[in-house]
């Protein structure tokens, strides 16, 4: 292969206002991490919340959350992520559907609608991680907080949950690291995040190979980055004298 | 302080508890023993209304567990449960475990609940270990906290389901030791176990079941004298576990 590799490329101006390409790089590696990191939020709260219904005593509870997993697992993230950008505005009443189709700036109308989306798909795995954590740990536990006289709240807060997620972070990491990953979904409604950004300096600047490369580089930075700050936590919250919770 | 009336229990249709009826008095300690699967677990864990039973009743403490009006966990933090593996909350120190329930339960103040959890943790002689985690402790100081927490709810009746079973045999006399001390004071008990040193020593009355019913309940004297007088189930058992 006989190519130029031209890596001043990235502080040479693009031609559009006084921009070097490095700063697109820059402004789509900030609407990535907005969109994971937010995604990330929802996907917490709302797994976390869904993980606990599908463990309930209550047969209607935990039958909506495993409905809303089956939902959200099966349909591909693409559709998905189509029906919340294309057709649920459409659903809206009509003051919200004009603010959204109108007085949104189309960054932030597609923003709303892939954090959203990767948010609710996302809930749907945690959701699993988090039933199995708690699933994971003896009944017996579940039978001495209430023979204290806790009530069903008080146990997941106090005794299932906080030995749940430490369980599962090993799995939540990977999640937290696909939700960046797919973060690029983005690219197909029009947010210039990261992929969007590497595949306009690509066709600006003719340097496609430069233009990836250093994109994978982010990319790679981010995710051992992340790896280490979920390594860290996992250590901080570690539990002496356990080197797995489960018991007998 | 405990009346269980007329107990019928099903899972499903399969019967594990058939009109079980017995009475323990206040300071009263009262041994429950029979085979596997004779539901002494289920009975006890009905006392506490850890499980539900579909007939009959039992009252604890003047407080009827059928009625639907009895606020459940109020009943249950009065009466202290030991389980066989020992279910001491392992993401929380001793001293944590020893507290959580009297401040989120009883809604007693820090400080008076690390006050007598501490007491109660140098009265099983663990109190050097009160920063530890329960993992770093062997079953048998384990199951000496798990005494211990139970007992900083102050309990008015100590339920107790083979607390020393899935202890290495050199760790059972010092969870009996606290056990007797304890019934030596008063305390109200019902304990399910093999240990017939235990009964010996410190039981008023022994219960034997056999496939979920109370087929013998007699004083301890009776129980452990003429032995030609029980049941032939409960000779066949006893024969079986005093030859250990
Ligand atoms: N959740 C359940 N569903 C169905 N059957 C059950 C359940 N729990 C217990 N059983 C059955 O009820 C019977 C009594 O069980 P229980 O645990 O009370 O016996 P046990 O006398 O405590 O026995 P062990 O000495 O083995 O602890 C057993 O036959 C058991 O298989
Ligand atoms: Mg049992």
């Amino acid at each position: 292969m006989n190519y130029n590799w031209d890596w001043a490329i990235f502080f040479k101006p693009t031609g559009i206002g006084s921009e070097i390409y490095l700063d697109w790089f820059i402004t789509g590696l900030g609407w990535t991490i907005a969109i994971a990191i937010v995604g990330w939020i929802i996907a917490l709260a709302l797994g976390s919340l869904l993980g606990v219904m599908r463990t309930v005593p209550n047969r209607w509870i935990a039958g909506a959350a495993t409905a809303y997993v089956e939902i959200f697992r099966n349909v591909p993230l693409l559709v998905q992520l189509f029906l919340w950008y294309f057709l649920v505005p459409d659903l809206l009443p009509e003051p919200l559907q004009i603010w959204f189709k109108q007085d949104l700036n189309p960054a932030t109308s597609a923003y709303l609608s892939v954090v959203v989306c990767l948010g609710l798909f996302t809930a749907a795995r945690v959701c699993e991680q988090v039933r199995t954590g708690i699933q994971a740990l003896p009944a017996g536990q579940t039978a001495a907080a209430y023979a204290m006289g806790f009530r069903l709240p008080q146990i997941y807060s106090n005794v299932l949950l906080p030995q749940a997620y430490r369980i599962i972070i090993p799995p939540l990491t990977s999640e937290f690291l696909n939700i960046f990953k797919n973060s690029s979904v983005a690219s197909l409604i029009g947010l210039m995040e990261l992929l969007a950004q590497t595949k306009q300096t690509a066709e600006f600047s003719a340097n496609l190979f430069e233009a990836f490369t250093l994109a994978t580089l982010i990319y790679f930075t981010l995710n051992m980055g992340l790896m280490l700050l979920m390594r860290a936590v996992e250590k901080k919250v570690a539990v002496p004298g356990l080197i797995a919770v489960g018991g007998k | 302080m405990i009346s269980i009336k007329n107990v019928n229990k099903w899972y499903g249709s399969f019967q594990v508890l058939t009109d079980c009826s017995t009475e323990v008095k206040k300071g009263e300690v009262v041994v429950v023993c029979g085979p596997s699967g004779s539901g002494k677990s289920t009975l006890i864990k009905c006392v506490n209304a850890l499980e539900p039973f579909q007939q009959g009743d039992i009252v604890v403490d003047n407080t009827s567990i059928a009625d639907p009006r009895t606020n459940l966990p109020k009943l249950r933090s009065r009466v202290g449960m030991v389980f066989q593996h020992f279910e001491l909350f392992p993401h929380l120190s001793i001293s944590e475990n020893l507290t959580i329930a009297q401040v989120k339960v009883l809604g007693r103040s820090k400080d008076e609940a690390i006050e007598k959890g501490l007491k109660l943790l140098d009265r099983v002689g663990l109190l050097a270990h009160a920063n530890k985690h329960p993992g770093q402790l062997s079953g048998g100081q384990q199951q000496r906290v798990a005494i211990a927490r139970a007992l900083a709810m102050d309990p008015v009746v100590m339920l107790f389901d083979e607390p020393t079973s899935a202890l290495d045999p050199e760790m059972v006399n010092e969870v009996l030791d606290v056990m007797v001390q304890l019934a030596q004071e008063g305390m109200t008990m019902m304990c399910v176990t093999h240990e017939m040193g235990f009964a010996r020593k410190v039981a008023d009355r022994v219960i034997f079941m056999d496939a979920g019913q109370i087929v013998e309940d007699c004083p301890k004297q009776a129980f452990f004298g003429d032995v030609s007088q029980r049941s032939e189930r409960a000779q066949q058992f006893l024969a079986k576990i005093l030859q250990h």
